[in-house]
């Protein structure tokens, strides 16, 4: 547990900036796409729409923000939920290892997508 | 030994020498299902566990980004999955979990940044505040950068 | 309103038990009596063996804390006449996640080592003398840490925090709460030296902001805030030891002193 004690900050950071990026952003993208669209209470964007939106520079960046951070925020969470919630203090090196490792392969993937969209 | 059975994991040892002075205290333990036994815990856990569903937002929103790259027809055929009723239902519970993450996450931040002005500590409903008013500016930008 | 409760109290005797039971007694209600007063009724009247901690009975003291029907509480503040409006039994059980040393009595070294972890004295790297006069604070720099300083260490906050119940090592919230007292007062140089303990797992970072310490203090402290507040400067402390010299000193340290 030692070698965590000056680690535990930049994690604890990111998942602050995460939940924060995730309580103010997601809500609104996840009823539009998730609720509002499929139910046809509003029109979904069309493919050029959405597209044109989605080359520009400063909203991919956006777009990978809002993929990265909020990962990072599950992955300190659930991890000790898992600590907490299953007892299972001491698989710890293998629950920190899932989580961290599937938030930044996340994170990975967003650059990839993001990347050259198209 | 009384209160001191072997189990696969433990040794027998001998009892300890409890005195007058120093009787055996009880131990008790906690169960691995302490968080069903209170509101208040149960409360916690589904505040943790709406994590679980912005990395499933996540997941999502990263599939979207995928089905655009692909073309129009990936696209339209995202949009429909996205309309299959069991999709539907398990985006409604999600946008419950996420937008419970945030009521409780502007709740609790004040505690975190007392805000002092003047001398005196702002109460916390001025540091929650800004924050939903930033929730609600945010989200009407996003809805008319999405829909015009 | 019924005239008399019935008490269900845990019992445990080190010499004959292996685990508490528990035991049933009835008590008249008089209308200011609290959970303290039917102890004492039935200490004095119907069981002298029955053994539990009080002493100012006006909730200041801190040594009469037990969970009544499931919460935490000051046993002298906790009004009878609430649960028998409702029919209610009244349930007595010593404090949670604590050894049980007899009946209501819970063992509290363990408690008393993890608040002296967190140094709650002013730490002074300067000591001024006596002839220089005393240490004057505003009413403001005062208003930064008084909350905190309300703490009466009764261990409610231990009894509801779940992790203090899962990692019997996690330093729990009274002690942070009283650290960062120390650390907001004007008066005290001694935040280094206290984070050096506490900015580690089983310090700072144990905690998960469930925030029932908070809801079931009774001095209003907020040692949920209190942490957050902790985590935040541990943060800020953290990003400094980067581009301070005395702060890459001070990572050293701490790492130093969390492997002692």
């Amino acid at each position: 547990m030692t070698k965590h004690a000056s680690n535990e900050p930049f994690f604890w950071i990111l998942f602050s900036a995460g939940g924060m990026m995730a309580a103010i952003f997601i809500p609104i993208h996840l009823f539009l796409f998730g609720v509002a669209f499929p139910l046809t209470w509003l029109k979904a964007p069309s493919y050029d729409q959405l597209m044109s939106l989605a080359r520009l520079p400063l909203v991919r960046v956006y777009l990978f923000v809002l993929c990265s951070l909020p990962l990072f925020h599950w992955a300190h969470r659930f991890r000790y939920t898992l600590y907490d919630g299953l007892k299972v203090k001491h698989l710890n090196e293998l629950i920190f290892a899932l989580c961290y490792g599937g938030a930044a392969v996340g994170m990975i993937i967003a650059a990839y997508l993001l990347w050259n969209i198209g | 030994m009384p209160g001191m059975s072997a189990t696969k994991q433990q040794t027998i040892r001998p009892a300890p020498a409890y005195t007058e002075f120093h009787p055996r205290w009880y131990r008790p333990k906690v169960s691995v299902h302490w968080w069903l036994g209170e509101w208040h815990y149960l409360k916690f856990i589904l505040r943790e566990l709406s994590s679980v569903f912005v990395a499933w937002f996540v997941v999502e929103t990263l599939l979207l980004i995928d089905a655009l790259r692909g073309g129009p027809q990936t696209y339209a055929h995202f949009l429909r999955t996205m309309q299959n009723p069991v999709m539907i239902i398990v985006n409604i519970i999600s946008l419950f979990f996420v937008v419970f993450h945030t009521i409780t996450w502007f709740n609790l931040a004040p505690s975190a940044t007392p805000i002092r002005l003047g001398g005196k500590r702002l109460p916390d409903v001025m540091v929650s505040a800004p924050a939903y008013v930033a929730w609600a500016v945010v989200s009407g930008f996003i809805c008319w950068m999405v829909l015009r | 309103m019924a005239d008399k409760i019935v008490l269900e109290i845990a019992r445990y005797s080190p010499e004959s038990d292996h685990e508490p039971h528990f035991e049933s007694y009835e008590v008249p209600v008089r209308r200011e009596w609290v959970v303290l007063d039917a102890l004492n009724h039935i200490k004095d009247t119907v069981d002298g063996s029955l053994t539990y901690r009080w002493s100012c009975r006006m909730g200041i003291c801190g040594s009469c804390g037990m969970m009544v029907n499931g919460e935490p509480k000051l046993t002298c503040a906790t009004f009878l006449s609430s649960y028998a409006r409702n029919g209610n039994k009244v349930r007595v059980e010593p404090l949670r996640y604590f050894p049980i040393v007899r009946d209501l009595v819970t063992e509290l070294g363990g408690f008393v080592s993890k608040l002296k972890k967190a140094k709650p004295w002013l730490i002074r790297s300067d000591e001024r003398p006596l002839s220089q006069g005393e240490y004057l604070q505003t009413p403001e720099q005062l208003d930064r840490y008084k909350q905190f300083s309300m703490c009466i260490n009764c261990t409610l906050c231990y009894a509801a925090c779940p992790v203090v119940g899962l990692d019997p090592i996690f330093i729990g919230p009274a002690a942070l709460a009283l650290a960062q007292r120390y650390n907001m007062d004007s008066r005290d140089q001694g935040s280094a030296e206290r984070t050096a303990v506490l900015a580690h797992p089983d310090g700072v970072w144990g905690c998960t902001f469930v925030g029932e310490c908070t809801r079931v203090c009774p001095k209003h402290v907020d040692p949920a805030g209190a942490i957050q507040q902790y985590k935040i400067a541990a943060v800020i402390d953290w990003l400094k030891s980067f581009v301070t010299p005395r702060g890459r000193d001070a990572r050293h340290v701490s790492n130093q002193a969390a492997n002692d």
